[in-house]
This record gives structure tokens, C-alpha cells and sequence, in this order.
């Protein structure tokens, strides 16, 4: 394709390689979530093979959904969006090629190391210290490229759509460097900086902000501009913008303690990470109301939209989680919740229905301007209809299955006999969740063989466009 | 304790985020329409552009809502050095939460409501209690959550964890062996003697071991290495290898096996050595535990002494 569909002015370039490798990881990590679900169904899947065992495996799921299909997403739409609303190239071509090359290194490291066992034990930050400075190089420099773009820009004001991915980037900078301090035994292993209950608190400080940074505020920004776009319709309330982002962004970094109930953490340490995640409910609910409404006048356009369809239920998903998430915090609901599979049902209610569901129906309108056609003109619509049902049932499935077990067990852990002795064993809380297991498998199965049939889609959408690049060209010639 | 220094930091930050919100919502609603609009602010990015409207009021309300609830949550709870209202009854007082406070709360509560129960039980002698389904219920339950583990849901063991099942016993299996056992925990030493016996003489000795059981071995083997059984096993597995219990040397002559009874896990066996730990469960069991020492017990002991 080489330079047949660079823009003239902006650098599409970056764009149209994150915006693949979205689809590409996407794939990947979520046959990892497959496949390590069947593992907790049938348990001869983990072959007694170590690198596929499920204790290696579910690190590189959760690095490979979160960073590598996740971030590559954010990638590609914030510096698709950065442009468009600044009306100027990116900062820096360079840095952002280097955004591109370095963040790939990245993951294809740690689908080395993770299977390897290579890791620093702490979730959703497993990677290793030398791979941990690589991201740091270059994380910085999307940040530095990201805030040099807005800089630049030829707007006078920034869309709220970059207020969000500015305070993504910056904030995960900080959580990502404090989190994995580390002193360096030897190349492959580390220790981190921090001890006990702390390392427990700074651990979920990145941890739910994670969520909070990466998963949410990024993706309201990609919300931010493709709902109004593929809806042709104004934000419902610029001023509900302002107050929920700033809202959100100084509540969040909070939320982290509620992971730590009834820990070795102090009481009101514990107390007041759940007021914070209670009062996250409106910040939260502000981006949904906002994307939500913006559709009103437009709703008709839902018969026979699926890229607007992903991007309507992505929002329910959204608005579903996060109410669920402040209910969660709460101590006395906690206290059945916790260490469950509802906590597992949660996270992908958020993951599978809000994060993969707003960055598909993204990637549906970006990937064909990328292949020079109009936006959302990809080579089936009915095919992108198909994979909304297939990622809309997998993902009920998956958080229906999810709830059932964890309610189950928690209530079964609780149960006392009147003789004083548990009702339940561990184990026979284990064998009544088969049962939800199994349901999880096909839910996620549906879920990654809709991304199968958009890879699919994406290959002939791009197919057609190169041959009509050539064509064109022929035609000078 | 924190430090007042700590206090009012963790103080003004926690409080000042919630006013903060607080003052975010007022100024934001100040000067805003009353009615939805279709008025824009005049911004237009790639073609977006931003309507003026109001916040809607519904959630404005449970912006607040989830604050003053966060107040209220804050004073029941407490923050920091300062208690919040709830109480709960420690000792048979009535003292502020703490997550330790309402976890003694409800051990002791638990603990009074069980003693009496207990307390019938434990008055009970082993081979009577036997006979009480109620009790060996309980007992089950017991050993589902505490013994499960390792000897399994129906007790009939694992390679390494003996079978309760087959009245063969290791310690002896009357009530006060098996309360021992489960009081004090047990630690079995099986030396290993490969040095000793070299790699020749740790076959022939697999084969006498085999041949006390009666399976299949190689005789003249067997023949080769009965002096040297009599010379260093007949200490713990006694001259005709049926053991000891004082020892809680195996019998090997029942061709029960507690790691196997293959040539190749027999001469495992003699040449590394067993150490088999049965844990002492006094401190395990926690609150009650001699009570539930005798319940499990009887439970343990009701396995081979069905009716």
C-alpha cells in the first residue's frame, strides 16, 4: 500500500498500523482468555505443560487484552483524534513511529517472558524491569508527542475527547513508574521498592486506575469523538463535559482501596476508598448520559447502523459497570463479593461490553478513512452486524455466567451449619461453578469469533481499497 | 495511631475532595439554561460541535446524593484516629468499629451460641458419641474443611496421606491414639539407605519387601537381603516387618502401601527416605479446637468402626 493513502496533512500513517494491530492483538489475547477459561472448566487443558498453564497464561491475557488490543486502540484513535480536532499533523513523526515499533517490542516481549514465568507478581504489572523501561520510553514519548500535537494545534480551544487521553497518559505515567520501582537482581528479575501493606496500597493504586485511567477515562475519549461523529449529531452538554472530567479524574485515583477490604490496610484507609468509589458513580454516569444523549434526535439511525449500534451498548456496558463497581465498594456488599467470580463478571462487563465494544465500533468507522474511503464504508456491513449480535451474547453470557457463580460462592462460603462448621468445602463451591465455567467459554468463544469474522472483514475491506489504489494509479499511468 | 499531623492531612484531603465535588457541581450550574436547547457553544471540532445544555437535574441529585451519603458513611465508619458511631459489642462492651472489633464481635457471639453444644459433646466419650448421628455430622463438616486436603473428601487417603478408612493404622486407631494424633500432629522418618544398601542391595531388599506382602519378587533376591532387613529395619518395622505403632513404623506384611507399592516406589522409599508430617491441629483448629479434636475423632474413628 506504501503511500498510496497518506493523508496530506495528517499522519495516517501510525494511525492505520495501530488500528490493525488493534484487531490483530485483539484476537490474541482474547484466544488466551479462551483458552484459559476452558482451563478453570476442564483442567486437563493445562497439558501439565508450564508455559501453558493457566497461573502463566492469565498474566499474558490480561497484558495482551488491556495493553496490547486496549492500548493499540488508544493509540490509533487518540492520535487519529489529536489531528482531526486540532487540525494539525502530529508533533513528531518520528517519536510517533518510535510510539509504534517500541510499544509492539513491548508486547511481543511479554508474550515471551510471561509464559517463560518471568515475572514481578504484581497484576496487571507482571513485566519485568527491562521491559518496564522500554514502556517508560514510550509512554513518555506519547505523551510528549500527544501534548506537543495539542500545542501546536490550530484550534483555539481542545476537545474534551483530548482533555480525556491527556489525563489517561499523564496519570498512568505516574501510576506506572510508582507501581513497578523496582531494584534489579539480575536481568530477568527484581525486587519491588515497596513492602507489605503498602506495596498492597501503591499495587491497587495502579491497579484500579488501570481501570480508571486506561480503561475508562481513555476510552470516553475515544466516546467523545466517535458517538457525535458516527451519530452527526453535537455532545448533548458541553458543560456536563466539564464538571464530569474533572469530577472523575480527581476521584479515581482514590478508588484503589476498596480492593483492600478487610485487609491488613487501616479501617479508614479502606473507609475512605469507598466513599470516593461511591461518589464515582455520577462522574461516571456523566460520560454515559453525555454519549447517550447526544443520540436523541438520531435514534432511528440504530435500525440500520451496527458501528452505531457497538457504540450505544458499549455505553450501556459502561453505565451497567459502573454502577456495579461503586455497589461493589461497598463494605457490607464487599464482604460477600470479594475474591468471587462477580469480581471476574465485573472487570469484563467494563472489558468485553464497554473497552473491546466502543473500540470496535471505533475502528469500524476509522479503518476504511485509513484505506482512503468514507467513514465506516467497510466491505460488509451485514458482517459487522453479525459480530454485534456475536460480541453482545458473549458478553451477556460471559457477565450472566459470572454473577451466578459469584453470588453462588460467596453465599456458600458463608453458610455456617447450626453446629458452628462451614456448610461447604472450598472444593464443592469449586465443582457448583462448573457449570457458570462452561457458559463463560461460550460466551467468550462468541466474543472472539466475532473479532475472527471483523479480522476477516477488515482483510477484504483493505483488499479492495489497495486494488482500487492501483487502479487509480493505472488510470494516470 | 497517626500522628496530628497525619490526621489532618488525611483530614483536609479526604473532606476537601468531597467539598471540592461539592463546589464543582454549584459553580458549574451557576448562569446554566433551565431548558434543554438546541443552541450550540459555538465550538466545532472536525465538524462536532457542542450543545449548551443544562445538567440534568436527576443526576445533579445523585452527584449530591452520593456525597452527603459519603459524609454519613464517613461518620458511622470513622476516618482516621476518629471513631465513627457504630459500635459493636466486644468482651460484653459496646466499643467503636474496627474491622478487628467486628470480627471478635462475631466470634464470640459465635463461640457462646456453639459452647453449649460443645460442651454436650465433648462430655461424651469417643465410642458412645460414635453412635450420635448429629455429632458425626458435625465431625464430617469438621474434616471436609480441616482434613479434606490431604486425606480427601471420603478420607481414604492419597500417596502420602493414609487412608482412614481401613482400620490399618500407623499410630494405633483407638480413640486416645487417634486424639494424639490430631492434637500433637505426627512426624514419621523413614532414613534413607541407599548408601547403605548400595544400588544391588537396594534391589534385593525391594524384592524381601515384597515378599513380605506376598507379591511378586524375584526369591533369591529376597533370599540375599532377609540378614540385612533383620539388621537395620527390624528396629522400627519389627523382625517379621509388621511394625510398630509406637513408632508408627508401617506394617509391611498388609500390602497396605502409604507411598506405593511398585518396585520402583519401594526403592524410592529405601533410598531417599519418607518424612510424612501429620500437623499438629491444636493451634490449627482455632477457637474451640479441643471440641473439635474429639468431634473429628470420633468422626475418624467411626470410619472403621462402622455397625
Amino acid at each position: 500500500m506504501s503511500t498510496a493513502f497518506d493523508h496530506p496533512e495528517y499522519n495516517y500513517k501510525v494511525v492505520r498500523q495501530f488500528a490493525i494491530m488493534t484487531v490483530v492483538w485483539g484476537i490474541v489475547g482474547m484466544a488466551v482468555g479462551v483458552l484459559i477459561a476452558a482451563q478453570l472448566a476442564w483442567p486437563a487443558l493445562n497439558f501439565d505443560t508450564p508455559w501453558l498453564s493457566f497461573g502463566r497464561l492469565r498474566p499474558l491475557h490480561t497484558n495482551a487484552v488491556i495493553f496490547a488490543f486496549g492500548g493499540s486502540a488508544l493509540f490509533a484513535t487518540s492520535y487519529y483524534i489529536v489531528q482531526r480536532t486540532c487540525r494539525t499533523r502530529l508533533f513528531s513523526d518520528t517519536l510517533a513511529s518510535f510510539t509504534f515499533w517500541g510499544w509492539n517490542a513491548v508486547i511481543v516481549a511479554a508474550a515471551i517472558t510471561l509464559p517463560m514465568g518471568l515475572t514481578s507478581t504484581k497484576e496487571y504489572a507482571e513485566l519485568e524491569w527491562p521491559i518496564d523501561i522500554l514502556v517508560t520510553l514510550v509512554w513518555v514519548s506519547y505523551v510528549v508527542n500527544f501534548l506537543g500535537t495539542l500545542a501546536i494545534r490550530k484550534e483555539s480551544h481542545i476537545y474534551v475527547a483530548n482533555w480525556f487521553f491527556a489525563a489517561f497518559m499523564i496519570m498512568i505515567a505516574i501510576l506506572y513508574v510508582g507501581n513497578n520501582l523496582a531494584v534489579p537482581v539480575s536481568l530477568t528479575k527484581s525486587y519491588s521498592i515497596w513492602a507489605g501493606t503498602i506495596d498492597a496500597m501503591i499495587q491497587w493504586w495502579w491497579g484500579h486506575n488501570a481501570v480508571g485511567f486506561f480503561l475508562t477515562a481513555g476510552f470516553l475519549g475515544i466516546m467523545y469523538y466517535f458517538v457525535p461523529k458516527q451519530a452527526g449529531r453535537p455532545v448533548y452538554s458541553y458543560r456536563l463535559s466539564i464538571v464530569h472530567f474533572w469530577a472523575l479524574i480527581s476521584i479515581y485515583v482514590w478508588a484503589g482501596a476498596h480492593h483492600l477490604h478487610y485487609s491488613a490496610l487501616p479501617d479508614w484507609a479502606q473507609t475512605s476508598g469507598m466513599v470516593m468509589s461511591l461518589i464515582l458513580l455520577a462522574p461516571s454516569w456523566g460520560g454515559m448520559i453525555n454519549g447517550m444523549m447526544t443520540l436523541s434526535g438520531a435514534w432511528h439511525k440504530l435500525r440500520n447502523d451496527p458501528i452505531l449500534r457497538f457504540l450505544v451498548v458499549s455505553l450501556s456496558f459502561y453505565g451497567m459497570s459502573t454502577f456495579e463497581g461503586p455497589m461493589m465498594s461497598i463494605k457490607t456488599v464487599n464482604a460477600l463479593s470479594h475474591n468471587t467470580d462477580w469480581t471476574i463478571g465485573h472487570v469484563h462487563s467494563g472489558a468485553l461490553g464497554w473497552v473491546a465494544m466502543v473500540s470496535i465500533g471505533a475502528l469500524y468507522h476509522l479503518i476504511p478513512i485509513m484505506f482512503g474511503r468514507k467513514a465506516g464504508d467497510m466491505h460488509s456491513v451485514k458482517l459487522i452486524n453479525v459480530h454485534f449480535w456475536l460480541s453482545t451474547i458473549g458478553t451477556v453470557l460471559y457477565i450472566a455466567a459470572m454473577w451466578v457463580n459469584g453470588i453462588m460462592q460467596g453465599l456458600m462460603w458463608r453458610a455456617v451449619n447450626a453446629d458452628g462448621t462451614l456448610t461447604y468445602s472450598f472444593v464443592e463451591s469449586v465443582e457448583a461453578s462448573h457449570g457458570g465455567y462452561v457458559v463463560r467459554v461460550l460466551g467468550g468463544a462468541l466474543f472472539l469469533t466475532g473479532m475472527l469474522i471483523m479480522a476477516y472483514n477488515v482483510f477484504m475491506t483493505v483488499r479492495a481499497a489497495n486494488k482500487e489504489a492501483g487502479n487509480a494509479v493505472a488510470a494516470q499511468a | 495511631m497517626l500522628s496530628t499531623f497525619w490526621q489532618v492531612w488525611v483530614a483536609v484531603i479526604v473532606l476537601g475532595s468531597m467539598i471540592g465535588c461539592g463546589v464543582l457541581i454549584m459553580y458549574t450550574s451557576r448562569g446554566q439554561r433551565k431548558e434543554e436547547t438546541d443552541q450550540t457553544t459555538g465550538h466545532d471540532y472536525d465538524g462536532i460541535q457542542e450543545l449548551d445544555n443544562p445538567l440534568p437535574r436527576w443526576w445533579v441529585f445523585m452527584f449530591w446524593a452520593t456525597i452527603v451519603f459519603g459524609f454519613g458513611y464517613l461518620g458511622v465508619y470513622g476516618l482516621g484516629n476518629v471513631n465513627g458511631l457504630l459500635t459493636v459489642e466486644v468482651d460484653g462492651e459496646q466499643v467503636a468499629w474496627s474491622s478487628t472489633n467486628q470480627w471478635k464481635a462475631e466470634v464470640q457471639k459465635f463461640d457462646a451460641d456453639i459452647a453449649p453444644l460443645y460442651a454436650k459433646y465433648t462430655a461424651t466419650p469417643v465410642e458412645e458419641l460414635a453412635k450420635d448421628a448429629d455429632a458425626l455430622q458435625t465431625g464430617q463438616r469438621l474434616f471436609k474443611s480441616n482434613c479434606a486436603v490431604c486425606h480427601g473428601s471420603t478420607a481414604k487417603g492419597a500417596q502420602g496421606f493414609p487412608n482412614l478408612t481401613d482400620n490399618d493404622w500407623l499410630y494405633g486407631g483407638a480413640p486416645e491414639n487417634i486424639k494424639h494424633t490430631l492434637t500433637y500432629g505426627r512426624q514419621g522418618a523413614m532414613p534413607a539407605w541407599g548408601g547403605v544398601l548400595g544400588e544391588e542391595g537396594t534391589t534385593d531388599m525391594v524384592n524381601y519387601v515384597r515378599s513380605l506382602s506376598g507379591l511378586k519378587h524375584d526369591a533369591e533376591a529376597a533370599e540375599k537381603a532377609a540378614p540385612k532387613f533383620q539388621q537395620l529395619c527390624m528396629a522400627c518395622h519389627g523382625a517379621d516387618g509388621k511394625g510398630s505403632q509406637l513408632v508408627g513404623a508401617p506394617n509391611l506384611t498388609d500390602d497396605i502401601w502409604l507411598y506405593g507399592g511398585s518396585s520402583k516406589q519401594i526403592e524410592f522409599t529405601l533410598k531417599h527416605g519418607r518424612n510424612g508430617k501429620m500437623p499438629a491441629h491444636l493451634e490449627i483448629l482455632g477457637n474451640n479446637a479441643e471440641a473439635k479434636i474429639h468431634l473429628l475423632t470420633t468422626y475418624v474413628y467411626s470410619l472403621s468402626h462402622q455397625q
